[in-house]
């Protein structure tokens, strides 16, 4: 851990004793900022733990009524909820699969002696900065079935990608490959930059094979920071609301988040959605746990 | 791959780095494609095929700034002819400028307030979680914190939450303390949200600046305030910097929160561009001029950012 290898200052010395002390600065530094998050992250969490046991919906005057874990219940039992998982799930698996076969190619092909390289690198990396809202958005005239010019550059003719209940899935997730493949791209550049020259130049003396050496030498070198991008993207993909908002309104693109934010603000089933609000968040702390895990094993390094 | 290469490995090379053009290529087509259809006359914006080449105009821009309706009969030639060039442009794609009745002032469409809204709520909401973020970072990355870890975890966590799950108990208390739909309601979110990712990747920046110096200062007379300002901080400024941009951009591209809390007076620029979509067929040169410079600053900052990304990306976990 960080803290242990640091040398602290004597706290009786002279210097220490001069203006505040150390204890004061630290705690006049670091909880306004705890307190800030507490109030404006927690505390509505709190709120809404309230409400998710009511029948509460913010669209009328009348008073919540306490319905104990009929919520979570009704809930875990409605098989349209289950469908929205596992809507989110086959997303997640297409996008992310996706963003780590492209990123990591594109890094395999990266990784070498390339003119002007680090220019090539930044265009690369370009559109996982944009706004996933404004540029989706464009997508739907890329996607155009009539005059998009992904049909006319693929010779597709009228392709249906976003009208069609089975494509738009994927149509939203190639977008998201677009925009985050970039990202595994970066991680895995810095893992295999990582990897120590002479262990390829020992592979060529034992004349072992390119397979060989990726299986053995690349792959298990880089998996680490390979696992941060995945778990990562796993849980941006999971919490995907933006980019499948803007493009399809299709119920077979409904994630969870969208559901989420359908039931919130447009049903204005308050008290429920609350309830759901919780299920999807203790799924978030989870994967949070893993992916801060695997950060720190990096960091270690 | 050090030493004399083989002319297996000489074909390889340059199979990839034909590769690589390739995918630069489709990676930026979709980039490209926005910036081109900006400046287009709506006529060629969707065509079959697709019109590469083409005089380029600014009527797009005309329009995204004004407020328009579609011409009745057409305009007499006196008032075509007193009409500034940009009127000329509306005129010529079958529209009119809307103007206020009784002072003639041209009515401006609302993207040009959206895009200020942006940039209220984006810079004050960097500087506040900049500001916050690395005096925090600096308490955790000097001083020793019971529970540490923790205190971390729980500060990125509240980063990782989905914008909808904490979106629903803020509208109900920004309903009751009035604060949906006004700049500092967006602001405080904002802040929040980039507070986490600030303190985290701020410590990576201060944790590197060597504790020597301060505890020079510190015995040169200086207090402990005094070595964190003069000392540190300057230091600092690059990480400061860079964690700003990072802020930034994400405030910036924000669009849950801003199309839930906001929908006309705070509103900002992403989720008013998706509204013009609607129904009907919408005319795409608008779309892409309001996308095009809505993109721009963040196109810059991606290139002055360009050696930070990978630490910004993970959090100052990856350093290189």
């Amino acid at each position: 851990m960080p803290t242990n290898n640091m040398t602290r200052l004597d706290p009786n010395s002279q210097a220490a004793s001069r203006g505040l002390s150390d204890l004061s600065i630290r705690n006049l530094f670091i909880i306004p900022t705890i307190a800030f998050l507490i109030i404006f992250n927690i505390f509505p969490l709190l709120y809404s733990l309230g409400y998710s046991f009511t029948d509460f919906r913010a669209s009328t005057n009348a008073p919540a009524k306490f319905v104990g874990l009929q919520n979570y219940r009704d809930l875990l039992n409605d098989p349209f909820i289950w469908k929205n998982f596992s809507i989110t799930a086959k997303y997640v698996l297409i996008s992310v699969t996706g963003q780590v076969v492209v990123g990591f190619g594109l890094a395999m092909l990266l990784n070498r002696t390339i003119p002007a390289k680090g220019l090539i690198t930044t265009l690369l990396l370009l559109p996982m900065m944009l706004s996933m809202a404004v540029v989706g958005l464009f997508w739907k005239l890329l996607y155009d079935p009539n005059f998009g010019i992904i049909n006319y550059f693929l010779g597709l003719g009228k392709f249906e990608w976003l009208a069609d209940p089975d494509m738009a899935l994927w149509a939203i997730a190639i977008v998201d490959i677009w925009m985050w493949s970039p990202f595994v791209m970066l991680l895995s550049l810095a893992g295999l930059s990582a990897v120590p020259k002479h262990l390829y130049e020992a592979a060529e003396i034992d004349r072992a094979g390119n397979i060989y050496t990726f299986f053995r030498i690349t792959l298990p070198l880089v998996a680490p920071i390979l696992m941060i991008a995945i778990i990562f993207r796993t849980m941006e993909a999971f919490k995907t609301f933006d980019l499948a908002y803007v493009l399809s309104s299709q119920p077979t693109t409904e994630l969870i988040a969208i559901r989420l934010y359908k039931m919130a603000f447009q049903e204005w089933q308050t008290g429920m959605s609350s309830a759901f609000a919780y299920i999807v968040l203790i799924m978030v702390v989870a994967i949070t746990n893993i992916y801060v895990k695997y950060l720190n094993k990096v960091k270690a390094r | 791959m050090a030493g004399v290469q083989t002319s297996a490995e000489k074909w390889t090379n340059r199979t990839a780095i034909a590769a690589v053009f390739v995918a630069l290529i489709i990676m930026l087509t979709p980039i490209y494609w926005i910036a081109a259809t900006a400046f287009k006359p709506r006529n060629l914006a969707t065509t079959i095929p697709p019109t590469v080449v083409y005089e380029p105009t600014v009527a797009p821009f005309v329009k995204l700034f004004t407020k328009r309706s579609q011409l009745r009969e057409q305009p007499t030639q006196e008032e075509y002819d007193t009409a500034p060039w940009w009127e000329k442009m509306v005129y010529d794609g079958g529209e009119k400028v809307v103007r206020n009745r009784k002072t003639g002032e041209v009515r401006s469409s609302g993207y040009g307030d959206r895009f200020k809204n942006s940039l209220i709520v984006s810079v004050i909401s960097t500087i506040l979680a900049v500001g916050m973020g690395t005096l925090t970072a600096y308490g955790f990355s000097r001083f020793k914190v019971a529970g540490e870890d923790d205190w971390l975890f729980f500060i990125l966590s509240t980063r990782m939450l989905p914008p909808v799950v904490v979106a629903i108990p803020m509208f109900l208390m920004y309903r009751v303390v009035g604060l949906n739909d006004t700049h500092m309601g967006l602001i405080i979110l904002y802040t929040a949200f980039n507070l986490s990712f600030a303190v985290w990747i701020m410590k990576g920046f201060i944790d590197e600046i060597p504790r020597e110096y301060e505890e020079a200062a510190l015995v040169d007379g200086y207090t402990r305030i005094q070595a964190f300002f003069k000392v540190v901080l300057p230091e600092a400024l690059t990480g400061m910097a860079a964690t700003a941009v990072f802020c930034f951009i994400t405030a910036w591209n924000e669009y849950a929160f801003a199309l839930i809390m906001t929908n006309r007076n705070a509103q900002t620029a992403p989720p008013y561009i998706p509204s013009q979509v609607g129904s009907g067929l919408p005319d795409w040169t608008v779309i892409a001029a309001g996308t095009f410079l809505f993109l721009i600053p963040v196109a810059i900052f991606t290139f002055l950012l360009r050696n930070h990304l990978l630490r910004g990306m993970s959090f100052g976990a990856i350093r290189k």
